[in-house]
C-alpha cells in the first residue's frame, strides 16, 4: 500500500548471489537508499555451493521494477537477476500460526486446518500451532478463517518462487517455453558484456 | 617466497601501477607504514587530514585517468575519509582506499580506534573488501584496480586488520611477479557491458538522420571513456552543437563553433534555450541530473532522446528516453561516426548563433569593480587557457565554469554530484601531482577554502605549487545568493566577519601570498603567482554581493530563467 492507500502491483524479483559476508546488507542497503519498497525478501542456499538465491517481491510500478534490476544488476556480488511473471510459477511462503483452541473449537479448526492442506505440529491445552504453506493468498484466507478463533501468533517466512520449465532461473540449462519480461530481454538495449 | 600482509599490498599497489599514495599514519595501520621503506617507488604524501587524502587521490585521478589511492588508519582516520569517497562515488571517479582495521580478534568489540568503515562506506564505494587472510591481498588489490577503473568507474575501499597486516604467507613461487601474474579475478558478478547494441546504434543513426535540430549533452563519460576525438568527430561530421554539463566541461574544446556551454541552473541561457527547442538529444555519458533538468517533467519535451550509458541503471532513471544505448562510449561512438550521414543543420546552428546573440549572460558587466567574473576571465587570458582549473564547491565554482574557456580533457576538475566545499585545496593538490607539467590554479571561495586549508603545509613540504585563486567575498556565496533571491533578502549565518588575512596566513604556511583589491592589479597578481618557483595564494577581493546569472531556480523550468540582477539588486550597485 501507498501513501494514499491505493495497492501497487507486486513483482517478484529473484537473484543469484555470491554467500559472502555482508551481501544481505549491500541488497538491502541499496533498496532502502533507493526508496524501493521490498514487501518480502527470503533469502537461502541454491543449488551452487557458495552462491545463494533472493526472492525479493517488491511494490511499484514497471519503471521502479526495471530501475530495481538494474540496480541490482551493478551490485558486484549479484551475480543474476530475474524478473519472474506471475503465471506459470510456483511460489510459496511458510507461516506458523498460534491460534486458540479449547475443547469446543478445536475440532472445528482441525477441519478448516484439513481443508487448506495445513498441518497441525503443536498441541497444547489451549492452543494449537498450524504450519502452513502457500502461496500469499492461501496463508490469508487461512488466517482470515482462524482469526475468529483468536490468533497469537504468526511467523512468516518470505515468498520464494520458482519457474515451471525445465532449466534454472539464473543457469543456461533447459528451455524457457515463454518470452520472459525478465533482465535478459533488456538484451536488446545491452550489447555484448565484456570482461573488459 | 615469503611475505606478510603489508609487503603483499605494496608489491600489488605496484604492480597496478601505482606511484603515488596520500595517507596519514595511525595505530592500526602502522605495520603497513613500516613496510614503506622498503618500496621506494611508491611515494607516499603525508596530509594534515585524511580528507585531504581521499580528495587529493580524487583529483590525481581525475587529470590522470589513473586510479587514486589513499590510505588512512582505523576508526576516526577511516571516518575522516568519507566525504572524499562519496565525492568519488557521486562522480564516478575511480579511486581505491585502504584503511587499517582493528585486529581480525578484536573485531565487533569496540575496540580502540575501531569503527565499521566497510558498513559506513557500503553506500558510497562501487565496492568495499574487509580482508581476513593475507592471503587473499593480491587478489582483492587486483579486483580494487578492476572495479574501480572499469565500467562506470567508482571508488573502492580494502579494509585491511593490523594483524593481517603483519600475517606472514608463504608461496610456492619464487617471486612476487610470477604470483601476482597467476592471480585469477572472482567477480562472476561483474561483467560491463562495453560493446553498444548494434541495433540501438542504427535506431541512434536513425534517428539522427531524420532530425531537424539536434543536441548532444556530453557528460564526465567522454572523460572517463576517453572519447574526447569521437565525440568531435561525431559533431562535425553532422555539424550537431554540442551543450556539455559541469563535469563535462572539457569534454570538446569551447573554442569551436558548434559549442554551445553548459545548460541547467548557471548554465549558459541559450544553452538551455537550445535544450528546449531541440528535435533531438544526444546524451552522451551524463546522467541527467537536476541541476541540468530542472523540473524533469519539463524538461526537454519536443525531443526524443538517446541516451548512450556505460551504467544501464542510469538510463530512464530520471528522464524517458526514445533510444538507450549501454555501453563504452568510446567504443559506441566509433560506431556510431561509421554509420551517421554527414549533414549541415545550418538553420539549426543559425538558430543557435542567434540565440548566443539575444542572450549574452555571458558577458560580464562593465564596472571600476573588481568582480568576480572578470578575475576568472583574466585568469583564462594570462594563462592563456592552458592551466588545470580545480575548483571548490559555489559561486566561484559556477563562474569558473562559465568564463574560463577549456580546450583540453580534464583541465577543469570540480565536484559536481557531491558539491563538496573544501575539495579545491587537496584537489589541487592531487591533480597537481598526478600532472607536475602543467599549471594548475585552484579556483577557491573563501569559505571552502578554509575547510581544508591545512593541505596548504602538505603543498609547502612536498614542493607542490599549487596556485590559488581566492575568490573572496567574505560571505558563503552561493547560500548567500539563494537567500538573496528565495528568502526575501533574510542573510542568516552566510557573512564571515573575521576571515583570515590570506596573505599573512600564505605567509605562515611558507607560500607566497598576494591581496588584489583594485581591477588593475589582477593580471599582474596572476603572472606574478605563475612566475613564483612554489604553492602561492592570490586573495582577490571582490564583490560581496554579485551574484551568479543567468539562474533557474531549483526544480523549476527554463521559463522561470532569472537572466539578469533583479531591479532591487541593481539599485544596490
Amino acid at each position: 500500500m501507498n501513501n494514499n492507500g491505493t495497492s501497487l502491483p507486486r513483482h517478484t524479483i529473484t537473484a543469484l548471489v555470491e554467500d559472502r559476508p555482508g551481501v544481505l546488507n549491500r541488497v538491502s542497503s541499496m533498496f532502502r537508499r533507493r526508496g524501493f519498497n521490498i514487501a518480502s525478501l527470503a533469502v537461502g542456499h541454491s543449488e551452487e555451493p557458495g552462491r545463494s538465491r533472493m526472492t525479493f517481491v517488491v511494490e511499484g510500478d514497471d519503471r521502479v521494477v526495471e530501475q530495481v534490476t538494474k540496480h541490482l544488476h551493478k551490485l558486484i556480488d549479484v551475480i543474476k537477476v530475474t524478473e519472474i511473471s506471475d503465471e506459470n510459477v510456483v511460489s510459496r511462503e511458510l507461516a506458523l500460526i498460534k491460534v486458540k483452541a479449547d475443547a469446543q473449537s478445536r475440532s472445528e479448526i482441525i477441519q478448516i486446518v484439513d481443508i487448506f492442506r495445513a498441518k497441525i505440529v503443536g498441541v497444547a491445552p489451549d492452543t494449537l500451532i498450524i504450519e502452513v504453506t502457500g502461496d500469499g493468498d492461501k496463508l490469508e484466507s487461512l488466517l482470515g478463517l482462524l482469526k475468529p478463533f483468536g490468533v497469537i501468533e504468526v511467523m512468516r517466512t518470505g515468498t520464494i518462487v520458482m519457474e515451471r520449465w525445465t532449466g534454472s532461473m539464473h543457469g543456461d540449462g533447459g528451455t524457457r517455453p515463454r518470452k520472459q519480461r525478465s533482465t535478459t530481454s533488456l538484451a536488446n538495449i545491452w550489447g555484448e558484456p565484456s570482461s573488459v | 617466497m615469503k611475505l606478510n600482509g603489508s609487503q603483499l599490498l605494496c608489491e600489488a599497489l605496484i604492480r597496478e601501477g601505482v606511484d603515488v599514495i596520500f595517507g596519514l599514519p595511525g595505530g592500526a595501520i602502522l605495520p603497513l607504514y613500516q613496510t614503506l621503506p622498503q618500496f621506494p617507488q611508491l611515494r607516499h604524501i603525508l596530509v594534515r587530514h585524511e580528507q585531504g587524502s581521499a580528495h587529493a587521490a580524487d583529483g590525481y585521478a581525475r587529470v590522470t585517468g589513473k586510479p587514486g589511492v589513499c590510505w588512512a588508519t582505523s576508526g576516526p582516520g577511516a571516518t575522516n575519509l568519507v566525504t572524499g569517497i562519496a565525492t568519488a562515488q557521486m562522480d564516478s571517479v575511480p579511486i581505491v582506499v585502504v584503511t587499517g582495521q582493528v585486529s581480525r580478534a578484536s573485531i565487533g568489540t569496540d575496540a580502540f580506534q575501531e569503527t565499521d568503515i566497510t558498513g559506513i562506506t557500503l553506500p558510497i564505494t562501487k565496492h568495499n573488501y574487509l580482508v581476513m587472510h593475507a592471503s587473499d591481498i593480491p587478489r582483492i588489490v587486483k579486483e580494487s584496480f578492476h572495479i574501480a577503473s572499469t565500467g562506470r568507474p567508482g571508488p573502492v575501499l580494502i579494509d585491511v586488520p593490523k594483524d593481517v597486516q603483519n600475517e606472514v604467507v608463504e608461496y610456492e613461487e619464487s617471486t612476487f611477479d610470477e604470483m601476482y601474474a597467476k592471480v585469477e579475478l572472482d567477480l562472476p558478478g561483474y561483467k560491463p557491458t562495453m560493446e553498444g547494441h548494434p541495433s540501438q546504434i542504427k535506431k541512434a543513426v536513425q534517428l539522427i538522420a531524420e532530425s531537424k535540430r539536434p543536441v548532444i549533452l556530453a557528460g564526465h563519460g567522454v572523460i572517463f571513456s576517453g572519447a574526447y576525438d569521437e565525440l568531435r568527430e561525431l559533431a562535425e561530421k553532422a555539424q550537431i552543437p554540442v551543450i556539455t554539463t559541469l563535469l563535462g566541461i572539457s569534454s570538446f574544446p569551447e573554442t569551436h563553433v558548434l559549442s554551445v556551454g553548459m545548460p541547467g541552473m548557471h548554465g549558459m541561457a541559450y544553452a538551455s534555450l537550445a535544450i528546449e527547442e531541440a528535435d533531438l538529444l544526444i546524451a552522451l555519458g551524463m546522467r541527467f541530473d537536476d541541476r541540468i533538468t530542472g523540473k524533469p517533467s519539463a524538461f526537454a519535451r519536443k525531443s526524443k532522446k538517446i541516451h548512450v550509458d556505460i551504467d544501464p541503471s542510469e538510463i530512464g532513471k530520471n528522464i524517458p528516453v526514445d533510444v538507450p544505448i549501454v555501453g563504452d562510449l568510446k567504443r559506441v561512438l566509433v560506431k556510431l561516426n561509421k554509420l551517421v550521414q554527414p549533414a549541415t543543420h545550418s538553420e539549426w546552428v543559425q538558430r543557435i548563433e542567434e540565440l548566443k546573440r539575444e542572450h549574452p549572460s555571458m558577458d560580464i558587466r562593465e564596472t571600476d569593480k573588481l568582480l568576480p567574473q572578470f578575475v576568472i576571465k583574466s585568469l583564462c587570458d594570462v594563462t592563456e587557457g592552458k592551466a588545470f582549473i580545480v575548483t571548490g564547491v559555489g559561486q566561484h565554482q559556477m563562474w569558473a565554469a562559465q568564463h574560463y574557456t577549456y580546450t583540453e580533457p580534464r583541465s577543469f576538475v570540480s565536484s559536481g554530484g557531491s558539491g563538496a566545499m573544501g575539495f579545491e585545496v587537496p584537489g589541487a593538490m592531487g591533480a597537481q601531482v598526478g600532472r607536475p607539467d602543467r599549471v594548475v590554479w585552484s579556483v577557491a571561495g573563501d569559505g571552502g577554502f578554509q575547510m581544508t586549508m591545512c593541505e596548504l603545509a602538505t603543498l609547502v613540504e612536498n614542493k607542490i605549487p599549487v596556485k590559488f585563486a581566492i575568490v573572496n567575498n567574505n560571505v558563503l556565496g552561493m547560500v548567500r545568493q539563494w537567500q538573496d533571491i528565495f528568502y526575501k533578502r533574510s542573510f542568516v549565518a552566510t557573512r564571515y566577519t573575521a576571515n583570515p588575512d590570506f596573505v599573512k596566513l600564505a605567509d605562515a604556511f611558507g607560500m607566497l601570498g598576494i591581496r588584489v583589491t583594485q581591477k588593475s592589479q589582477v593580471k599582474a597578481a596572476i603572472q606574478q603567482a605563475m612566475d613564483y618557483d612554489g604553492p602561492a595564494i592570490v586573495d582577490f577581493v571582490v564583490e560581496e554581493d554579485e551574484n551568479v546569472y543567468p539562474m533557474i531556480p531549483a526544480g523549476q523550468t527554463i521559463n522561470e530563467l532569472i537572466e539578469e540582477p533583479r531591479p532591487q539588486e541593481a539599485r544596490r550597485r
